[in-house]
């Protein structure tokens, strides 16, 4: 039984047809890659998986919930679904400890004493314990992006989404933020991400979805789907993103 | 006993409004011109002429419009002049355009790129000319909606006025009410009258300021 | 002609003068206490999506930026007893820099507000933070620390405004200064004492209150 059933979806941005019929099972534990060009409607995907964004035609479903971009429904989906951004958008105003503590302390209601370790708990995790009292604006990038993961990761959920995380990073600081997507994809999360980076939606990945023109291309096993690509769009994808230099 | 209606009391704020217009074109405009030698002074080389200039403009913003207006009756008196309450206004809120609007506009040529300076410099251009022929075309585009802006504060200033015996709008609705015994309504009236001066003004402002959106000068 | 200024016949009256000073101090915190909260409720609603609330609430904004302060004083002092609303000099004062300066911070936090990344709105909903709980511990924090100086120079807007509160018999620091007037004769001497007072006071208000916010918003804002 997939944790996420995604069912002939349809989105229109005014007259715009982002998404022309997306259909799409994640089973749990798994890692899976969305890839293509701007503008193929993978971010916009991502987006409407936890309701940031609507779409017009067809199902998300959750579980048991159908998930909508309803103000009322946000909370409840925030308990399964966490979301990584390519800006991090941290809080400017709020030290690392603080950014992670906000949630689970007033949407999950625990209690303080209980949030900091939890906070501390998941900034460890993250590779960030020592830390904990810096504001963001006095870590580099590469370090926002993991109080992000951190953040996200403290509402405990059951899938976490992930935007372009490493887009906005200096290509020396996106191995940090790679390394602790690994780790949770070992400890057994279910990751769905967009992501550039080739190499690592690869290695790390189970399956990859292409994006193209508002529908699922090809999709398929990681390796075999690099190895073998069966659609001309795809081999054209892939060679137009090995010239950007594979590291 | 005469009693008033509705009409005779809009009838005397609507003259009585006639004084807080003119009061106010002659401040607005004497304060414009006062700006100009203020403005020089200010971005000239010498130190303390640019000093002498800052402690004028904020002179004028640190002390209430009140004390300047009382300041300026009681003051010219003690040279014996026969102060009118129309003169003493006249020249507090000259002074008090001219110290808010030496900082807009200064402010205004300071957000110019330092490069056009040197750039005529280069060129040849004089200080004089510089700041006629390439500053200045610029710097207005800046500067006009605050200074549009600053308007509607002159407009209501003129309502102190009435403290020191000028009779404007304010006034004429504080003799108003003690004739007519309806506050509420006249003074409802009076405020009307200034909305009615002063929103225009502040909605054009608004208007510039989206039109000549000053950060596309950088 | 000659007049010889006399500043040594007010020096027994420093009393009064000092009162005076005290019940402005007085009155102008509370003011601000008073009107940046009134502030931060109008740039919330402001913000909301209640359009007819928003609308309303924009109209008294426009209001009392379009109308002087001593109009406002007066039709509150004036006008609202002739409703059945009876209320002491001090009260009136307080209640009409109250509503001024709560017009002028409603604008002033409100552009605050607006130039918060969407990204920050974004991060608290998908944490499950309720739009009001987001707006009060993400988006608002920086928003004041953004504005924060037009906001002290509002304050001191205001402050120097509480001088026509005189005209409504509120015993502040000019009252004391028409008081003294009336009795020494000394007009343009009692003023420009007085005058040079508020001076210092808005000096001393702003270096307060400046400090203050680097106090409060200290912090990791850069």
């Amino acid at each position: 039984m997939p944790l996420i059933t995604i069912n002939r979806v349809q989105k229109y941005y005014g007259q715009n047809h982002v998404l022309k019929g997306i259909d799409l099972d994640i089973d749990q534990g798994e890692v899976v890659s969305i890839i293509g060009r701007s503008g193929s409607g993978k971010s916009t995907l991502l987006r409407c998986i936890n309701g940031l964004e609507g779409y017009q035609e067809g199902s998300i479903k959750l579980g048991g919930m159908t998930v909508t971009n309803r103000e009322s429904q946000a909370r409840e989906i925030s308990r399964s679904i966490g979301m990584v951004f390519q800006s991090f958008n941290l809080f400017p105003h709020m030290t690392a400890l603080q950014n992670v503590m906000l949630a689970p302390r007033r949407v999950l209601g625990i209690k303080a004493a209980e949030c900091r370790e939890l906070a501390e708990l998941m900034l460890n995790k993250v590779g960030l314990g020592d830390r904990l009292d810096y504001y963001p604006a006095n870590l580099s990038g590469g370090q926002q992006q993991r109080v992000a993961i951190a953040r996200a990761l403290a509402m405990d959920p059951k899938v976490l989404l992930c935007d372009e995380i490493t887009s906005a990073l200096d290509p020396e600081l996106v191995g940090e933020v790679l390394k602790v997507l690994e780790k949770l994809a070992a400890e057994g999360m279910t990751l769905i991400l967009v992501t550039h980076e080739m190499n690592f939606a690869r290695d790390i990945g189970d399956r990859i979805v292409f994006m193209h023109q508002g529908k699922i291309w090809e999709q398929g096993e990681s390796h075999q789907l690099f190895a073998q690509p069966q659609t001309a769009e795809l081999k054209q994808f892939i060679a137009s993103v090995r010239g950007l230099g594979d590291n | 006993m005469t009693t008033f209606t509705d009409w005779d009391i809009v009838r005397n704020l609507l003259l009585a409004a006639r004084w807080t217009l003119l009061l106010s074109l002659a401040a607005f405009i004497g304060g414009g011109v006062l700006t100009i030698p203020l403005m020089l002074m200010r971005l000239s080389r010498r130190r303390w002429l640019k000093l002498g200039i800052r402690a004028y403009s904020n002179l004028f913003q640190g002390t209430p419009l009140l004390m300047q207006l009382f300041l300026a009756f009681f003051g010219l008196a003690l040279f014996g002049i026969d102060v009118s309450p129309w003169l003493a206004a006249a020249l507090a809120l000259t002074l008090f355009t001219s110290a808010f609007l030496v900082d807009i506009w200064c402010g205004s040529i300071d957000a110019l790129p330092k490069g056009q300076w040197e750039a005529s410099r280069c060129l040849g251009l004089g200080f004089g000319q510089t700041l006629l022929r390439v500053m200045a075309p610029q710097a207005i585009r800046i500067a006009i909606a605050p200074t549009v802006g600053f308007s509607v504060q002159v407009i209501k200033g003129t309502a102190l006025a009435s403290i020191i015996g000028f009779i404007e709008l304010t006034k004429a609705g504080a003799m108003l009410t003690n004739v007519t015994f309806q506050p509420f309504k006249v003074f409802g009236l009076v405020a009307l009258g200034y909305f009615l001066m002063c929103y225009p003004l502040s909605h054009f402002s608004h208007y510039l300021e989206k039109k000549f959106h000053a950060t596309d000068n950088h | 002609m000659t007049y010889q200024l006399n500043f040594l016949a007010l020096w027994p009256y420093l009393p009064e003068l000092l009162a005076g000073l005290w019940v402005t101090v007085m009155l102008t915190t509370v003011a601000t206490a008073g009107g940046i909260a009134i502030g931060i409720c109008g740039a919330a609603i402001r913000c909301s999506r209640y359009v007819w609330l928003s609308r309303l609430w924009g109209i008294y904004v426009e209001l009392i930026r379009n109308t002087p302060f001593v109009v406002q004083l007066f039709f509150i002092v004036f006008g609202l007893p002739s409703l059945g609303l009876r209320m002491t000099a001090g009260e009136a004062a307080l209640l009409a820099m109250l509503v001024n300066l709560g017009a002028y911070s409603t604008e002033i936090i409100r552009a605050g507000i607006q130039v918060t990344p969407k990204g920050q709105w974004e991060a608290g909903r998908v944490l499950g933070l309720s739009r009001g709980q987001v707006f009060l511990r993400v988006v608002l924090p920086p928003a004041l620390a953004r504005i924060y100086p037009a906001l002290v120079s509002q304050c001191v807007i205001v402050m120097l405004g509480s001088s026509v509160v005189s005209q409504v018999s509120y015993e502040e620091l000019t009252f004391a200064g028409s008081l003294i007037q009336s009795r020494t004769f000394l007009s343009f001497e009692v003023y420009l004492v007085v005058t040079l007072i508020y001076l210092a006071l808005s000096l001393a208000m702003r270096q307060v209150l400046l400090r203050a916010g680097r106090l409060i918003f200290g912090g990791g804002l850069s």
